[in-house]
């Protein structure tokens, strides 16, 4: 193997120049001739049955393109895991904003009006809104039982141990919707005919995901259909599962009208219709020893999934496998389950479920330590899990994690011991109208498909060769801001002993690159980089065979150019394969759940204003452990922006919920944080290699996500001594709780 | 109705009640600039109108007649990038490089009122311009950079 | 959404009089428009119903912002940039610098106007009760001449305003010389920038040897329209700022704002944190 010239360094991103010049293509700045634009036209009623549809006087309906369910050519259904969605309901609605009729015409504002003018008739059925109702079948709204999933993962005896213990800690906790709120709405660009097949552009994380929904919904062969992703404004899970539905109504309105159709959400309809995060409630019990040691854990987990399956299942494992943290426990239990209501289907949203599990947990465990009188840091310290200890679902850590290690590093740089006793002295003192806490979260978030998940995905990526000497990584992976392009250029340069500019990276086009996978999960570096890294060495492998190795970047690329003179073509590829020893039963649901773990510790500084009850964070700690920093500033960007989503998703971001709508559907009454808003985000990055990714390489997209909400409620415990046990803490919450413990 | 874009002269039908934004977009074929939200939140679609960072969407066409417009794709000036814009790529101020065109007009305007801008006026400069992918971090860096290239 | 503008128009004004001409002519079909900042946000959620416009930006006559010995006026045209800008106003009226900063944010500050803001008449505007505790005036004017009235007494219900359908804004002033007086200003917006606002809190306090002389105290968003607290004002006027007229004016208060539960805020919040708010006024 080459030595490293790219890897570690914070070379230029290369979408850069096109990005800061605004010559970044992006869906909505496409057009083709005859070009048509489309709208949903969605259900106002949550539960029901569809009656009629009538078309409004005054226009002229014959200039638009009409389609429902009956124009479906093939299957009337959005293939994910079940088949439970469809495309265009056509009997009966599910969920408010379901779509029902599509429409396409040429003047983008006259469609507007005519999106206002139709009118479906719906025979209302009794909804559902709760989890508690839910579970309850008040009523019955899908399946049996409203159940999508469940699982029940564990180890030891969990009720023996709760039965026998002295000190037994009790807690629910409860997270709300989160709007992913990519600053690009959804869109897509089709054309579609019988004979040509079926050709999308548009913003998407997931091209295969969409290339399989749209072969279904057509019933064509999958070589007739054709996915190219374009400049993506965002995605963070957003824009996982969600892109196969638009995608398939744009490309039903060019079907039908024999033109290329563009759909372009407006942000009122995205934050409305489309996926959110799942919303969650966590019952705790736990028993704990007089010295802290964690005796027993017994976990339930709920997350509402919303009308349809979609990705709950997923989700639900994931939350449920990190539900118990970065701990030993011997006893643990883990019921999780997903259940449907009626508002629109919960989907990917960065973290995937082990935000919510987290939450609940680490809020739980500053309840713990102060039943047994520890301080949080030193609670968790009794507690963490080392190498060779197994998790709750029977995964024996292999990693040489220092949660320990980590943990101190975060206490100093955020001088949080000699914080925590400040604040409360000051705060004991009760002058002035501002009250200043200092709290602390640890976790760890596996990367990569759960379980046995990346060995069904099979990735491949290919590289090939070109007659100038350079060379082209085809995967699936998707730039969606996180820097895929320049890391796979980085690692293929060091594999190939080339330069960053000798490598580029195809545009994910299903006609052009194989199925690596989609962008999900944290695994992009780490599995597929590591497919790149791979390819590569395989590629390397192919020139050198016969003759002698190759030293310098001039000869490589030589080499290179020669073998493409002579036999054409220069192509490489490599495949998944799972690492030595790991093992995974799906029908018991153990063992070694995640190839690798990153591990971390975040603590937050929060100020407590009295007056209006606002919660202002004033500084942020992250330091985590990441196997290797592939890129300097994209890894710290990461970070930063995960954080950043998570302090609004702990403070600021509340989807306000009306008869199963969302109500709050517009940028300035649903609230991000601004650049006013956040404090300085300090972040730190210790490395211990994993050999499963390239370069040494964990992954990290949605580990920041799990640790900011818990650390914020903890260190608010600490300003005002509110137990927090739900988010968002809005600042009307906290003026409840404190009205509450007054009382 | 006739405005000077990005230094050349453009006539431009249509209702006098149509987006500066869509204006730019669609009939200029200028697809730089963004839209995000439609309502004036989230500073996507900010462009320099006689001088003042606007946001396009609440510009209707008929008040930007006779005005001088500079969008992203002005910014540079005789194949330079503007320091703005090299800063953006010198320290990682775009991730997905949607809120980037915005972002970087915004910054622009910021410099030119406050040519040595404290944290608090950048804070409060960029406040109108939401991203999230970066938290703003890299953006405040790359803004702290810009000053920086500009007195050297 | 989109909306679809063929039933909608816009025509421009050349000058005050133009305009006048025009609104008086058919009284009611025209409505003014300046920045747009509020109306554009309506047009394009498909909320407005009004259909024709006129736009008065270029109006000389409305712009800039003069002071005299006794006097500030304000041009209805006037941008919050424009009052951040002018030394006076800065110097002065630090209530409508705080206002005009934390609205919206800089492209919105460069569009949004002082007439619009007034006509728009949100309960939940930043700049009105900063205007309501300067004591400020409106002048209309129409072809039928000019009048002027208290600002206070412009707002007669939600959304109803002191404004004949043929008469526009020109001009507001406010009387100088409050700068020695104690004073407020607290927006709680949903964040720090591009925010509405739960809750407004405007106060300024002439207080000597400990007794207040004087005092204004106005609110936003706790009631249909922006409001003086005249019972909290009673309760401190000529009062030592003593323990019991500060709880006094408090309780008064209660009856002075009358919040809702919103999309934003909650009835109870917006009630507890008006009198927090006149309590840190008062310490």
């Amino acid at each position: 193997m080459a030595k490293e010239r790219s890897i570690g360094r914070a070379i230029p991103r290369r979408d850069g120049r096109a990005k800061v010049t605004g010559q970044a293509r992006y869906v909505d700045d496409l057009t083709m001739p005859g070009m048509l634009h489309g709208v949903t036209v969605r259900s106002t009623v949550p539960r029901g049955l569809i009656r009629g549809i009538s078309y409004g006087d005054g226009l002229p309906w014959g200039e638009f393109t009409i389609v429902t369910a009956a124009d479906i050519p093939g299957r009337n259904v959005v293939a994910l895991i079940l088949e439970d969605q469809p495309y265009l309901a056509d009997v009966q609605v599910n969920h408010a904003e379901e779509p029902i009729l599509l429409l396409a015409h040429h003047d983008r504002h006259l469609l507007e009006e005519a999106r206002r003018r139709v009118h479906v008739e719906i025979e209302p059925l009794e909804p559902v809104f709760t989890i508690d109702d839910s579970l309850a079948a008040r009523p019955v709204v899908w399946g049996p039982d409203n159940v999508f999933k469940s699982y029940l993962v564990g180890r030891g005896d969990v009720d023996a141990a709760l039965a026998s213990a002295a000190i037994v800690v009790e807690g629910e906790y409860e997270t709300g919707a989160q709007e992913q709120l990519y600053i690009e709405p959804n869109g897509m660009l089709a054309v579609a005919d019988p004979s040509a097949g079926v050709t999308v552009w548009g913003s998407m994380q997931c091209p295969y995901y969409v290339h399989k929904a749209l072969a279904e919904l057509f019933g064509l062969p999958v070589e007739k259909i054709r996915v190219v992703q374009m400049e993506t404004g965002g995605g963070f899970g957003g824009k996982e599962e969600y892109p196969s539905v638009i995608a398939g109504h744009a490309a039903l309105l060019a079907w039908k009208s024999g033109r290329p159709v563009k759909m372009i959400y407006d942000r009122a309809e995205d934050m409305a219709a489309t996926t959110k995060r799942h919303p969650s409630r966590t019952r705790h019990r736990t028993a704990v020893a007089a010295d802290g040691r964690l005796l027993a854990m017994d976990i339930d987990f709920v997350i509402d999934g919303g009308a349809y399956c979609t990705l709950s299942p997923v989700v639900l494992s994931r939350g449920t496998i990190h539900a118990s943290g970065p701990y030993y426990c011997p006893n643990v239990r883990v019921r999780g389950r997903a259940v449907a209501t009626n508002v629109p289907p919960h989907g990917a949203f960065r973290g995937f479920g082990a935000p919510q599990s987290i939450f609940a947990l680490e809020r739980h465990m500053d309840r713990v330590a102060a039943a047994v009188g520890l301080e949080p840091d030193e609670f968790r310290r009794r507690n963490f899990i080392r190498p060779g200890q197994v998790s709750a679902v029977g995964q024996v850590m292999r990693d040489q994690v220092d949660m320990s290690g980590i943990l101190s590093r975060a206490l100093e740089l955020s001088s949080f011991q000699e914080k925590r006793r400040r604040f409360s002295d000051e705060n004991q003192r009760a002058g002035g109208r501002r009250r200043r806490g200092i709290g602390l979260a640890t976790f760890m978030h596996g990367a990569g498909f759960t379980g046995s998940g990346e060995d069904h995905l099979a990735s491949i990526v290919a590289v090939e060769g070109t007659a100038d000497g350079r060379v082209r990584v085809l995967s699936a992976s998707t730039e969606i801001g996180q820097g895929t392009n320049t890391i796979f250029a980085q690692i293929a340069a060091d594999a190939l002993g080339l330069a960053v500019d000798d490598v580029d990276v195809a545009q994910p086009d299903t006609a052009v690159v194989p199925n690596s996978g989609p962008t999900v999960a944290s695994r992009t570096c780490m599995v597929v980089g590591k497919l790149v890294e791979n390819a590569c060495a395989n590629l390397r492998a192919m020139l050198e065979s016969g003759t002698q190795l190759l030293e310098t970047r001039a000869e490589v690329s030589e080499a290179i150019r020669s073998h493409v003179r002579q036999h054409g073509t220069l192509r490489a590829s490599a495949q998944y394969q799972p690492p030595q020893g790991v093992r995974w039963d799906d029908e018991k649901y153990e063992g070694d759940a995640y190839g690798s773990y990153a591990w971390a510790a975040y603590v937050a500084e929060v100020t407590v204003d009295l007056t209006t009850f606002e919660v202002k964070v004033d500084d942020f700690v992250a330091v985590q452990e990441v196997g290797r920093v592939i890129h300097p500033v994209l890894a710290t960007g990461q970070i930063e922006g995960g954080v950043a989503q998570a302090i609004g998703w702990a403070l600021y971001e509340d989807v306000v919920w009306r008869e199963g709508r969302m109500v709050n559907a517009q940028m300035t009454n649903y609230i991000m944080p601004t650049s006013a808003d956040l404090p300085t985000i300090r972040v730190f990055f210790e490395e211990v290699p994993y050999a499963g990714g390239p370069g040494g390489a964990k992954g990290i997209g949605e580990l920041p996500m799990d640790g900011p909400a818990p650390a914020i409620a903890n260190a608010v415990g600490h300003a005002v001594g509110a137990d927090v046990r739900r988010i968002p803490l809005t600042p009307e919450a906290v003026a409840r709780l404190l009205e509450a413990a007054l009382v | 109705m006739t405005a000077v874009v990005n230094g050349e002269t453009a006539e431009i039908e249509g209702h006098p009640m149509m987006r500066l934004l869509d204006a730019l977009r669609v009939t200029l074929h200028l697809t730089g600039t963004k839209e995000g939200c439609g309502e004036g939140e989230c500073g996507a679609c900010a462009v320099r109108m006689n001088g003042r960072l606007v946001n396009s969407c609440l510009v209707p066409l008929l008040q930007a007649d006779g005005a001088t417009i500079t969008t992203i794709e002005g910014l540079a000036s005789a194949g330079d990038l503007h320091r703005v814009q090299q800063a953006f790529i010198d320290y990682g101020g775009a991730q997905c490089g949607i809120c980037t065109p915005g972002m970087i007009l915004a910054a622009a305007d910021l410099l030119d009122r406050h040519p040595d801008p404290s944290m608090e006026e950048i804070r409060e400069g960029l406040a109108g311009n939401l991203c999230r992918c970066t938290g703003y971090m890299r953006i405040f860096e790359a803004v702290v950079g810009a000053v920086k290239a500009g007195r050297s | 959404m989109r909306t679809w503008l063929a039933p909608y128009q816009m025509r421009s004004a050349a000058t005050l009089e133009e305009a006048l001409t025009t609104l008086s002519r058919e009284p009611g079909r025209w409505r003014p428009f300046a920045g747009g900042t509020d109306l554009m946000v309506l047009l394009e959620a498909g909320r407005l119903p009004h259909q024709h416009f006129l736009d008065i930006w270029p109006l000389r006559e409305l712009q800039g912002i003069t002071a005299s010995a006794d006097v500030v006026d304000i041009g209805a045209l006037a941008t919050y940039t424009d009052l951040l800008q002018d030394a006076v106003v800065a110097a002065e009226f630090p209530l409508v610098c705080d206002a005009a900063r934390q609205t919206g944010a800089v492209a919105i500050q460069n569009r949004g106007t002082v007439g619009g803001n007034i006509a728009n008449a949100s309960p939940a505007a930043d700049l009105p009760p900063a205007l309501l505790v300067y004591d400020a005036e409106v002048e209309l004017a129409s072809v039928r001449g000019r009048r002027r009235i208290p600002y206070e007494r412009f707002h007669t219900g939600y959304k109803q305003m002191e404004l004949a359908p043929d008469e526009l804004i020109v001009r507001v002033s406010m009387r100088r010389g409050r700068r020695s007086w104690r004073q407020t200003y607290r927006k709680v917006g949903t964040r720090r920038a591009q925010a509405i606002s739960k809750i407004c809190f405007a106060a300024a306090a002439d207080v000597q040897d400990g007794v207040v002389r004087d005092v204004r105290i106005a609110l936003g968003s706790v009631a249909p329209t922006v409001i003086r607290a005249r019972g909290a004002e009673a309760a401190l006027h000529g009062q030592p700022l003593a323990d019991g007229v500060r709880r006094g004016a408090a309780a008064a208060l209660e009856a002075d704002v009358a919040p809702i539960d919103d999309v934003r805020s909650t009835a109870a919040y917006r009630r507890l944190v008006a009198r927090n708010l006149l309590e840190e006024f008062l310490a």
